[in-house]
């Protein structure tokens, strides 16, 4: 097949990718806004575990979303008197929504996996050599790592607040970080730029879903303190948001450690000191002293797990300005984002 | 540091904050006047250290160091771009000499960046030295005795098992050694379990390698070097002071013990896309090779060697980075007999990606007066409205667009750059009759007269050179190292979960068959976040031939006080 072909075809999915993206933010929505009129229902002890799992794997298109909606269909009760509600209080509505959202998740996420491998095809290489490529990629680590997740446990909740902002990141991606498809310049060829890059991609993704759930978690706490009723009470407690905020950023961490090293390698290779004081290298060595401040924070007596949640939200604020800023307007070794 | 540290630096933290006012009298009375113990030097520095090495000191300074490292990024730095740094503060009058003084351009080298990074060191070395101590203790130690109660632990269950009490605690020995816990006995009706000392080896591991790096990072400032050169095609480096243009030694390095060693570039093989509908901008990069003859010892049987962009040459004795290129056009000057005044490869300075280059050529042996060239080296020339540009990367239609002039090429005998011409003492040349400044055009063979008897300028041909930086860099294994094991470290106490368990067994009433029956009542104790412990207490009860059956009574309730909310 022909480059340009191959492009066309790489765009093709990703603008796909952005439709289905699109539904399914309006499905997770309806779902959301479902969860509204549980305010009479006392708060459900524990989340619905693994009630996903038999839904059909990717690729497996409209029917699973009917098979989705018939599993939910089976748990609620078949009385008519309690209407168009299911056991847990979730309406019918809400609940065909969330199978739908999730189907549309799953077929989004194939399409953006195959408009990044496309690229790459076109390309002859690792799709992460400027920023339009990075932000594909990055998408696509965070929407792989949320359906992965999803077949653990019910993250139907988290559904929005994930594919929103992915939706954002593409577009800006094609909007104002679209570059053509070019060849690296020679500082770049280098199996380190798969290391590196691949596994700093990653690690943003998921330190981006944990300071999704961080801030998710801060508004169930000040809704908790304040005891107001919102669908906010049909997700996780504070407690358990805030421990999954941890957990992803105790994935994360490690993961921007190494991206740290094979950085200072790859320098070490390419410029003859590992350690340069590029912009980018400070940046980088910033967001990890905040995320390391984080993790200390949690554990430091005296110190709230709200305020130790704004270290990780200022982490993650610092990995956006090296992404957009930094890239863009600084001056230094890293300058490759192809703008 | 992370995990159970808090327990132990947050609680010299408490201590510390309490340590000034302690025997503070609650009193009501208002006429008894406070006496405040005098805590004397060792006790103020006994609370200083506390404070050093408080947790909350650490966070503040961790805190402190991500905010000091920012304006190394947005300020130019000396260390980086001196031109850039020297540019900014020019065009900044008023903040630019304040923020100067600040340290502001030499942010990593600055007082106050080091302070902080010093106090952390220290706030780090107090911290793992007793903690190391704790921990190599505990290891060596046996797991405390279980308590009365172990299922009125945070994760606890009792259940009744087929057996005597002492085969139900040889099956628990056996399942809770199968899963890798130490475990020990303090009694004949209990045992105590524990596992994930990892852990804590992990967290310390992390924490003594960040040191090794710090430590590494100082090896290589002290006793490491670098040094940059332009080499021609065709030239030979030998590795000594002199040959270098620029040469930074770290205060540790005697420029005497350079290894001896010689690098002759043979060729010079640069790529740039010259596909105009390819994928790479048309003129763009694609790939460097210096192909060179590597001698050790200098005089020994050169090794054909290349040096890539990303491939730099080791050669025992700091190692070779090919970090530019560019050309060196071949000049000869002569004076108006035709004698060789001057006759070189002069290496010019690349301004643009299309390689228009600036260099000067000096001829201090020119008479009556001396002579300089200052101008542009353009491998692909075009005249533009603008002047004359290069278009192209490539040596496609070399030329030269020089000026000249004639005077003291040195005045003062002050150090000047080697690609520009210090014209102070200087006048420019006329071109004869118009009077207009001398303008010369040469490409490759072309030779130019210059006016009034002076000799003349000949564009012999072009030549590539290569930009070589050697450094060397004694730390950078200790760094390397270090950092792998703070990473290994860093997994270690993120994954690796501290558990404890106890058990407790007791005869339980005959079962209706008559077989002898035994009460097992298990406890677990899980630091920090712990999902998991309730499930490997079921994985533990259900586990093994003699599957332990619920009694009746008291279903095989698993209590997590750490999951529910």
């Amino acid at each position: 097949m022909s480059d340009l072909t191959l492009a066309q075809l790489s765009m093709l999915s990703l603008y796909s990718a952005m439709g289905v993206f699109t539904l399914a933010m309006i499905g997770y929505a309806v779902y959301l806004s479902g969860l509204m009129p549980a305010r009479t229902e006392a708060r459900s002890e524990a989340q619905p575990e693994r009630v996903l799992v038999s839904v059909g794997g990717p690729g497996a298109g409209a029917s699973a979303a009917e098979r989705g909606a018939a599993n939910d269909g089976a748990s609620a009760p078949a009385g008519p008197s309690r209407g168009r509600v299911s056991d847990d209080g979730v309406p019918m509505r809400a609940r065909k929504a969330a199978g739908m959202a999730w189907t549309l998740t799953i077929l989004g996420t194939v399409l953006l996996t195959a408009s990044v491998v496309l690229r790459g095809l076109e390309v002859h290489r690792a799709p992460l050599g400027n920023m339009f490529e990075f932000a594909l990629t990055g998408s696509m680590f965070l929407m792989l790592a949320y359906v992965g997740w999803s077949f653990r446990r019910d993250l139907r909740w988290l559904g929005l607040f994930l594919v929103t902002p992915v939706l954002l990141t593409l577009g800006l991606a094609i909007t104002i970080w679209y570059a053509e498809a070019t060849e690296l310049m020679p500082s770049l060829k280098s199996y380190w730029l798969v290391i590196h890059v691949t596994v700093a991609t990653l690690s943003i993704a998921i330190f981006a879903i944990g300071a999704m759930l961080g801030a998710l978690y801060l508004w169930q706490s000040r809704l908790e303190a304040e005891g107001a009723t919102s669908f906010m009470n049909r997700l996780p407690s504070a407690r358990q948001l805030e421990k999954l905020t941890h957990g992803l950023h105790v994935i994360g961490f490690p993961l921007w450690t190494f991206t740290l090293i094979a950085g200072a390698i790859w320098a070490r290779q390419a410029w003859g000191a590992y350690w340069n004081w590029d912009p980018k290298e400070v940046w980088t060595f910033v967001i990890w002293v905040v995320y390391a401040a984080y993790l200390h924070a949690r554990v430091t007596s005296g110190w709230k797990p709200q305020s130790a949640t704004w270290i990780a939200l200022a982490g993650f604020g610092c990995i956006i300005l090296n992404y957009a800023v930094v890239n863009v307007y600084f001056v230094g070794q890293h300058s490759y984002s192809g703008l | 540091m992370t995990g159970e540290e808090a327990a132990g630096h947050g609680g010299q933290g408490g201590q510390g904050g309490q340590g000034g006012d302690s025997s503070n009298p609650l009193t009501t009375q208002p006429t008894a006047p406070v006496i405040q113990p005098k805590l004397g030097l060792v006790g103020w520095l006994r609370w200083m250290w506390r404070q050093l090495t408080s947790m909350r000191t650490a966070l503040l300074l961790l805190l402190l160091l991500a905010i000091a490292a920012l304006p190394g990024s947005t300020f130019p730095q000396r260390s980086i771009d001196a031109t850039r740094t020297a540019q900014w503060i020019q065009t900044h009058p008023t903040v630019g000499p304040v923020l100067d003084r600040l340290g502001f351009f030499e942010v990593y080298a600055s007082p106050w960046f080091a302070a902080i990074y010093l106090l952390l060191l220290i706030s780090l070395i107090g911290c793992v030295i007793p903690r190391s101590r704790i921990h190599l203790r505990a290891v060596r130690a046996q797991p405390p005795r279980a308590p009365r109660y172990p299922e009125r632990l945070s994760a606890g269950q009792s259940l009744t098992a087929e057996g005597t009490p002492e085969e139900v605690l040889a099956q628990w020995r056996r399942r809770l050694s199968a899963k890798r816990y130490r475990v020990s006995a303090h009694d004949d009706a209990s045992l105590s379990a524990e596992k994930g000392y990892l852990r804590e080896t992990g967290n310390l591991v992390f924490h003594l390698a960040l040191i090794g790096i710090i430590v590494g990072v100082g090896i290589g400032h002290l006793w490491g070097w670098k040094g940059d050169l332009i080499l021609p095609e065709g030239k030979t480096f030998a590795n000594t002071l002199s040959r270098y243009d620029t040469f930074s030694p770290g205060p540790e390095v005697d420029p005497a013990d350079l290894l001896p060693y010689t690098l002759h570039l043979t060729k010079l093989d640069a790529v740039f896309a010259e596909d105009p509908d390819g994928k790479a901008k048309l003129g763009a990069p694609r790939d460097f090779t210096a192909y060179v003859d590597f001698a050790k010892p200098a005089g020994a049987t050169p090794e054909a060697r290349t040096i890539k962009v990303n491939e730099p040459l080791e050669t025992g004795g700091g190692s070779v980075f090919l970090l530019g290129n560019g050309y060196a056009p071949r000049i000869t000057v002569r004076d108006a007999e035709g004698t060789i005044l001057y006759s070189d490869a002069t290496p010019f300075l690349a301004k643009d990606n299309n390689y228009t280059s600036v260099g000067a050529i000096k001829v201090p042996g020119a008479s009556p007066q001396q002579l300089g060239f200052a101008g542009l080296f353009l491998p692909t020339a075009q005249m533009t409205e603008a002047g004359a540009i290069s278009i192209f990367p490539q040596p496609l239609e070399p030329a030269l667009a020089l000026t000249a002039f004639e005077g003291d090429l040195f005045p003062g005998g002050t150090p000047q750059s080697v690609y520009a011409l210090q014209t102070d003492g200087m006048t420019q040349l006329k071109a004869e009759g118009s009077g207009e400044q001398l303008r010369i055009w040469l490409t490759p063979g072309d030779t130019f007269e210059l006016p009034g008897g002076r000799g003349s300028i000949t564009f012999d041909g072009v030549e590539r050179f290569a930009g070589l930086s050697i450094r060397s860099d004694p730390g950078k294994t200790l760094t390397l190292v270090s950092a792998l094991l703070a990473l290994a470290g860093l997994i270690a106490m993120l994954t690796i979960r501290r558990r404890r368990v106890f058990v407790r067994v007791s005869e339980a009433p005959e079962g209706p068959d008559g077989r002898r029956r035994t009460l097992v009542r298990v406890g677990g104790l899980a630091k920090d976040d712990d999902e998991g412990m309730s499930e490997e207490l079921s994985e533990l009860s259900g586990l093994g031939e003699l599957a332990g059956t619920p009694t009746a009574a008291d279903e095989p309730q698993t209590r997590t006080k750490a999951d529910d909310e």
